[in-house]
């Protein structure tokens, strides 16, 4: 189900060899796309990492009413369908927008959209280790004279540091392949707000099934690399625990 | 101070980026456009469009989760060659951008790929129809239950099991009596998963059902469709309904997870 298309996917993109693949994902429209698409994809897991983390640190050691609420809207990204974020964002910062911010068809808008759909995946990935994490040794430190800083620096922060790598990786691929809740926010203008899920979508149709497959093989490979580091910080995670 | 700082911080930010868009879309939906939202709601191409989803959903969850379940066992009971390789194409969907599984479907199904041919001499449309929306579904949602089960069944060991073994029972009645109980709440999570992630899915249909009004339109595809027809209140209506769909399907998931780590 899952390997045989993928299968077919890789060997249609080099239909018309390498120098046809080479030449359709370095055109200057694939390159402008995938530039985009990466260097928004960073900036949103590099966010993530610090919202996701203070997120979490509230969630876990803050108490205050309407906290389960909090905690529960926080999967909404995950159970609403993407093109209905996409709309919802519109509708708040778009032309109509009632705190008069305009930022649609603008790449502040892809931005945002990605924020939106990432949200749960750091939060998730941390909240159960520090929720697990044992108050004494903060304690002990600041006993000892350590500041709040230095605590969260040297005691907390190396033991949630695997969840915020893998909750970071995870947004990172989710947001280089986020489609729905892009294409109504950015009108997806070539070499300004069109990233790479959408140039592919937009190879495939104008009938460009060979150009559309080699953008994918490349999206294709940046997965499976993500997929295999998250794979490796968590070997690394567990094999800490076991010292 | 930092404590309260930082507490803002977290429901500022929430706020703007999840809870009040949000709440002004619901608003704009049942405030000022109600009748609007009511006659979109009730257009047969709306109706077929939900429809279409539903058809979707409803093979590709009871799919997945057999799958799921069979494929959690494999990896954490058994040992055969090719282990590691499954266990990554299973989480490949979770990484991988819907669009690049539409593409992928081209290169198998379309006029050109592997299939082509053979499903062009016995005439059997697969893109742009029913067969492709349901693939790509399945496509993007197989990892969730596998995803839930994994854990659950490496926490609880294979100790009852083993015990069940000896006492005469036979596999089918060990996974009946034992296994299954143990990991029946994980079941149901990976299978709410797996149903957002079904109706919500955009990417992958878009591109292998071709939109085509009435026929091969799911309810995400109509909620762009209206838009792009300048049919605000009818996009919003719909997404209103996806909405609710996705707040029931997080009721459930909440109360789904407590049962679980109790269990």
């Amino acid at each position: 189900m899952v390997a045989l298309p993928i299968a077919a996917l890789v060997s249609s993109s080099t239909e018309q060899g390498a120098s046809g693949f080479w030449q359709v994902v370095s055109s200057p429209e694939a390159v402008a796309a995938l530039k985009l698409t990466l260097v928004v994809a960073a900036l949103v897991a590099l966010t993530n990492a610090v919202t996701g983390t203070i997120i979490a640190w509230v969630l876990v050691r803050d108490e205050f009413r309407g906290k389960g609420f909090l905690n529960s809207v926080i999967d909404l990204p995950f159970a609403l369908p993407t093109i209905v974020a996409g709309l919802v964002l519109l509708a708040f910062y778009g032309p109509h927008s009632p705190v008069g911010v305009h930022l649609a068809f603008t790449r502040t808008a892809v931005y945002l959209a990605l924020l939106f759909v990432t949200l749960p995946f750091v939060v998730r990935t941390v909240q159960p280790v520090l929720g697990e994490l044992d108050l004494e040794m903060e304690e002990a430190a600041r006993s000892l004279g350590a500041d709040r800083f230095t605590v969260f620096r040297r005691i907390v922060l190396p033991n949630i540091l695997p969840g915020i790598l893998s909750g970071v990786t995870m947004a990172f691929a989710r947001a280089v392949g986020e489609i729905g809740a892009i294409v109504i926010i950015s009108t997806n203008l070539p070499f300004r707000t069109e990233v790479a899920s959408v140039f592919i979508f937009n190879q495939i149709a104008s009938g460009n099934t060979s150009g559309a497959a080699a953008v994918s093989v490349v999206l294709l490979s940046i997965s499976f690399a993500v997929l295999l580091l998250v794979g490796g910080i968590r070997r690394y995670a567990t094999g800490h625990e076991r010292v | 101070m930092s404590r309260v700082g930082l507490r803002g911080f977290a429901i500022g930010y929430l706020a703007l980026i999840l809870i009040a868009p949000l709440a002004l879309v619901t608003y704009r939906t049942l405030f000022e456009g109600a009748s609007q939202a009511w006659h979109a709601l009730r257009d047969p191409n709306t109706i077929h469009a939900f429809q279409v989803t539903l058809t979707a959903v409803v093979i590709a969850v009871p799919l997945n989760t057999i799958f799921g379940v069979i494929c959690g066992l494999a990896i954490v009971r058994r040992r055969f060659p090719g282990k590691g390789l499954v266990n990554a194409f299973v989480d490949l969907p979770l990484a991988l951008s819907p669009v690049v599984v539409g593409v992928a479907l081209f290169a198998l199904y379309g006029r050109t790929g592997w299939f082509g041919p053979f499903l062009g001499r016995h005439n059997i449309h697969v893109l742009f129809a029913l067969p492709a929306i349901v693939l790509a579904t399945i496509f993007v949602s197989v990892p969730f239950v596998a995803r839930e089960v994994i854990p659950t069944l490496r926490e609880i060991g294979n100790d009852q099991e083993q015990a069940a073994h000896t006492l005469g029972a036979s596999g089918w009645q060990t996974f009946w009596r034992i296994t299954l109980p143990s990991i029946r709440w994980a079941i149901v999570y990976g299978v709410v998963l797996t149903s957002a992630r079904c109706l919500g899915e955009y990417g992958a249909v878009a591109v292998v059902s071709g939109s085509i009004q009435g026929k091969t339109e799911t309810a995400t595809l109509r909620v762009d469709d209206e838009y792009q027809n300048l049919d605000l209140s009818g996009a919003y209506a719909i997404a209103l309904v996806l909405g609710l769909i996705a707040i029931a399907i997080l009721l459930l998931m909440s109360y789904a997870r407590p049962k679980e780590q109790r269990a």
